[in-house]
């Protein structure tokens, strides 16, 4: 069982319709216990990083999330899901995250004018390394992309994807079981759904 | 490589049926919005963007089953709007599975509504939708009420304003052009592009393609189009191709 753990985030259903679309056998929950229990675990998430924070701490969903990233257990994060990892986060704050991977989420700071905050649309996934998450995506593959901060780890051989804003931004980083993606999977067609299977038939 | 131009196909919901849209004969029921918005999924539709155009409360509340379908099988964001008027209406269309709501006229009533929205829900799933027309002395006015009445509000100071509300992008459509055939008012995309940060949605106009690459090339971030790729006159595939070949990064699926 996939337990997709609800942090108040409005793409909670999206995520779950688009892992039932995949075959996954899918749970939304908010209990602890559920999430310690789940083969895989999944952290979607969007909106502002100390709302997201605040909803883990009042849930009591912290530890479970720490635990299944110590068990070995896949894990897939999702935007802020990705950016909670995160120590902290310019947004709203500082705001500490949950400190499981070592760096900061800063403000997008393009540099060009031309380039619009938040960033958001369908970016080329510029795929640094071979990872069982990317199987089948074509070199050109775009995903979807909605955010105004973005995560900066502090050993970049994490970011096996990146995507261009301007600068090179933080697409999905892997450590261990941990995988997690800033862009949207959910909602970003084939390319999304593709990366979901992957998820539902790792191991 | 950077951040693709986006495509969106807008199709008009009167009552839960789609008022104008393609006529393929795959579809087995023409008039069914998710029928519609899968076919121009399959195509490679950047966005999808339902505008309903229903006139009673009763015809309204159709859109909440058509956008809980869509989400059910369209794996791409999707933008609702018309007839948004609260926090709630939002939140009950977020909750159908729309990814982002357009506001409009209830935005000029109330501008607290863009701050309210982007508060609970995040700026980008709000979009602020504007009607501007010409003013004879120079600029644009704002139109609300799908663009009947004039409210005295300058098109570039209001789309500024309700960045600064926290607005996620802008849908901007100009009232001269909108259903004329003849291209976007590529001026104003261009003044309205250059004076905020977010991403603005060029509408109103498109009669053949290269009016597509005149709003990219002026300054958009998307390109928002109806008739031209209703009636199977082009597909979004087609769409692509021409702009990529005309040199705009575009996303080819």
């Amino acid at each position: 069982m996939i337990a997709i753990v609800d942090v108040c985030s409005g793409n909670l259903r999206s995520v779950e319709r688009a892992l039932a679309q995949v075959g996954g056998d899918v749970t939304v929950t908010r209990d602890p216990d559920v999430v310690r229990k789940a083969d895989k675990v999944v952290v979607p998430g969007q909106g502002a990083f100390g709302v997201f924070m605040r909803g883990l701490v009042e849930r009591d969903l912290g530890a479970a999330l720490r635990e299944a990233i110590a068990s070995g257990r896949p894990y897939l994060g999702i935007c802020l899901g990705l950016q909670v990892l995160f120590d902290e986060s310019e947004e709203q704050g500082p705001c500490a995250g949950l400190g499981v991977i070592p760096g900061t989420v800063e403000r997008l700071r393009p540099g060009d004018p031309a380039l619009k905050v938040p960033h958001m649309g369908w970016n080329r996934l510029v795929q640094r390394a071979r990872d069982p998450m990317l199987a089948g995506l074509a070199d050109d593959a775009h995903a979807y992309f909605v955010h105004s901060y973005h995560a900066v780890p502090r050993d970049l051989s994490l970011r096996i994807v990146e995507a261009e804003h301007g600068i090179p931004i933080t697409a999905a980083i892997r450590k261990d079981n941990l995988f997690a993606c800033q862009f949207h999977p959910e909602k970003s067609q084939h390319v999304g759904l593709q990366i979901l299977r992957n998820f539902v038939e790792a191991a | 490589m950077t951040l693709a131009r986006r495509i969106i196909p807008c199709l008009d919901v009167k009552d839960g049926r789609v008022v104008k849209g393609i006529n393929f004969v795959s579809l087995r029921d023409a008039g069914d919005p998710v029928e519609q918005a899968a076919a121009y999924d399959a195509q490679g539709a950047d966005e999808i963007c339902y505008l309903d155009i229903s006139a009673s409360p009763e015809g309204r509340s159709t859109i909440l089953d058509v956008v809980r379908r869509t989400a059910n099988q369209v794996f791409a964001p999707l933008t609702v709007g018309g007839g948004v008027r609260t926090v709630a209406d939002a939140e009950r269309l977020l909750e159908a599975g729309a990814d982002k709501i357009a506001v409009n006229t209830a935005a000029i009533r109330d501008p607290a509504l863009v701050t309210a929205c982007a508060e609970r829900f995040g700026n980008q799933a709000i979009v602020v939708a504007v009607d501007a027309k010409r003013r004879p002395g120079g600029g644009w006015e704002v139109y609300s009420h799908g663009g009947r009445t004039p409210e005295g509000l300058d098109g570039v100071a209001w789309c500024q304003q309700v960045a600064d509300r926290g607005a996620g992008e802008i849908l901007l459509t100009s009232m001269d052009r909108d259903g004329t055939g003849q291209g976007y008012d590529t001026e104003l995309v261009s003044t309205i592009a250059r004076a905020v940060t977010i991403p603005v949605i060029a509408s109103g106009g498109v009669g053949e393609l290269a009016h597509l690459a005149a709003g990219l090339e002026a300054g958009a971030d998307a390109v928002l189009a109806a008739s031209i790729f209703h009636f199977g006159q082009h597909t979004i595939g087609e769409v692509k191709a021409f702009l990529a070949k005309a040199g705009l990064p575009i996303r080819i699926c």
